[in-house]
């Protein structure tokens, strides 16, 4: 596109960049999330009428701010006049906005953002509820955009939007930050949702193409944001530092039929190096704050993206990293990587040893990547006819018909 | 989507390239503020070039270094930054609001490539 941008896009660019901090302020004004929202979309209804015609003001934040502060004077004196049934004595107009001014500077916008953070990934709603909300109240996504990249109809997202809202002025959930014992497992819900986001884009199992990177991306930016307004929480920059790295992988995780391809025959000259390193700079930080469960996986993602070479891969390290992991967050899953991990590092026994006590895991029983690991260590064991029969039940398992074919011709050529 | 954002500055106006501290704090906040918004990746500033600017040319398979930067430009960049956006709109709003920090300045805005 040549010449001028587009106003109306100009105004929706506006609106992305300042979407939250508007929309937090207003909700500290009004103490209501859902209203706060609605009042700033007037804003931005009011700015798609004047911009184009008027120009994009200087300040046009500021611009949004102040609009959709008149309108909430508006509305709370329209309340008042019908509660008391008053006359008007002032015209909404000329409303005297200083003291909403003098509310607004008392504190710094950024902590009005953080409550709007924790509000919208309250446990009080669904995790799609929360998933919804974040991305439209710190996004600024539409309901329209995330209909597309969810697959869902459009009006499926405007009622979850609604009904979020609703929730949460039910169950009277204030504009505050939680403290306490509370705080952890308010934090560790902000962290699933941006990490839930990012893993819808991620995974591509469904999705429009355009809008599916856009998740991915949306997730990065507001773990990004968060981390700016949590400097000091090992966690968030954790999972920034998982995210990017995670995602530097983006263009070499499938080929050009869009099969996947595994991370050890991935072509490493697709990563991309500037991810990796803002990737590696957020896990430093995170690691000096004493990490967690996401700085531990982004450790682990660290290793493949230091190792310039899969034979270069530091599996010593990534096996200690999984049994850290497993100290803190035990599970079945994670005992698997780490039996891989010591089979790579120490060799197929050693990670025969780790890996046959899951044989009973429930949770594991019609999971085909224990017998499909066993059967490769088997394998590597000389010990072919035990590994054919371990290839043969984990095709049993599968459902993806591609995935059984691949085991079905594993098992003849043992 | 990622947009490179390379402002140009005219080399013979010399306080541009020593900008005073009103000029590094404005600077600062709106450093602050692309950083804050999540979508800053990377950002440089560069040096005039008298403090070190060579241009290499190959031409006809023959390659030379010349001192300075190209040849009779009288704008040079003097620094970029790697904005990760939704849309060219978006990195054209971060532009605007990164050129109104200077009293002359060219802002390019610019698509990089990336592996689809």
């Amino acid at each position: 596109m040549f010449g001028i941008v587009d106003p109306k896009q100009a105004v929706e660019a506006v609106w992305r960049i300042e979407a939250g901090r508007v929309i937090a302020g207003l909700a500290r004004l009004v103490g209501d999330v859902g209203l706060a929202e609605e009042l700033a979309q007037d804003a931005l209804v009011a700015a798609l009428e004047q911009w184009p015609a008027e120009g994009v003001p200087r300040n046009p934040g500021a611009w949004l701010m102040t609009t959709a502060k008149r309108r909430a004077i508006d509305q709370i004196r329209r309340r008042e006049r019908f509660e008391r049934n008053l006359p008007e004595l002032v015209h909404p107009a000329e409303a005297d906005t200083s003291d909403f001014d003098a509310v607004l500077e008392e504190e710094p916008i950024e902590d009005d953002l953080l409550r709007l953070i924790f509000t919208a990934c309250h446990p009080v709603l669904s995790p799609e509820a929360r998933v919804a909300l974040t991305l439209r109240m710190l996004g600024g996504l539409s309901t329209v955009e995330i209909a597309r990249a969810f697959l869902v109809p459009d009006a499926t997202v405007g009622q979850r939007i609604s009904r979020a809202k609703k929730t949460l002025a039910d169950a009277h959930v204030p504009f505050e930050l939680p403290v306490g014992a509370d705080r952890a497992a308010r934090l560790a819900s902000v962290l699933e949702v941006i990490y839930l986001i990012f893993n819808e884009g991620y995974s591509a199992t469904a999705g429009d193409d355009w809008m599916r990177p856009a998740l991915c991306e949306e997730a990065m930016r507001v773990g990004r944001v968060l981390a700016g307004l949590m400097p000091a929480e090992a966690e968030v920059h954790g999972l920034v530092a998982l995210l990017e790295i995670q995602a530097s992988r983006s263009a070499a995780r499938t080929d050009p039929s869009g099969e996947p391809i595994v991370l050890l025959e991935q072509d490493r000259s697709r990563w991309d190096r500037l991810l990796i390193r803002r990737g590696l700079d957020a896990l430093a930080r995170a690691e000096a704050l004493g990490g967690g469960t996401y700085t531990l996986q982004a450790a682990i993602a660290a290793c493949h993206a230091r190792a310039r070479t899969a034979a270069e891969t530091d599996w010593s390290r990534i096996a200690l990293l999984y049994r850290d992991l497993a100290a803190i967050a035990p599970s079945p899953i994670v005992e698997l990587n780490r039996a891989v991990a010591v089979s790579m590092a120490d060799g197929p026994a050693a990670g025969l040893a780790v890996l046959d006590p899951l044989a009973d895991e429930p949770t594991l029983r019609n999971y085909h990547l224990l017998p499909s690991v066993r059967a490769d260590f088997l394998l590597r064991l000389g010990r072919p006819a035990e590994a054919r029969a371990e290839f043969e039940r984990a095709a049993s398992m599968t459902r993806n018909e591609r995935e059984r074919s691949l085991l079905l011709s594993r098992a003849a050529a043992c | 989507m990622r947009y490179m954002l390379m402002h140009r500055l005219d080399q013979t106006n010399a306080a541009a390239w020593q900008p005073d501290p009103e000029f590094m704090a404005k600077m600062g906040a709106f450093m602050e503020e692309v950083g804050k918004a999540g979508v800053l990746l990377a950002a440089e500033g560069l040096t005039h070039p008298s403090a070190g600017a060579q241009t290499i040319t190959v031409k006809n398979g023959q390659t030379t270094v010349v001192d300075g930067p190209f040849a009779e430009a009288k704008e040079v960049i003097g620094g970029f930054g790697i904005l990760q956006v939704r849309d060219e709109a978006e990195a054209v709003e971060w532009g605007r609001r990164f050129a109104a920090l200077f009293d002359e300045v060219a802002v390019e805005v610019r698509r990089v490539s990336e592996f689809e």
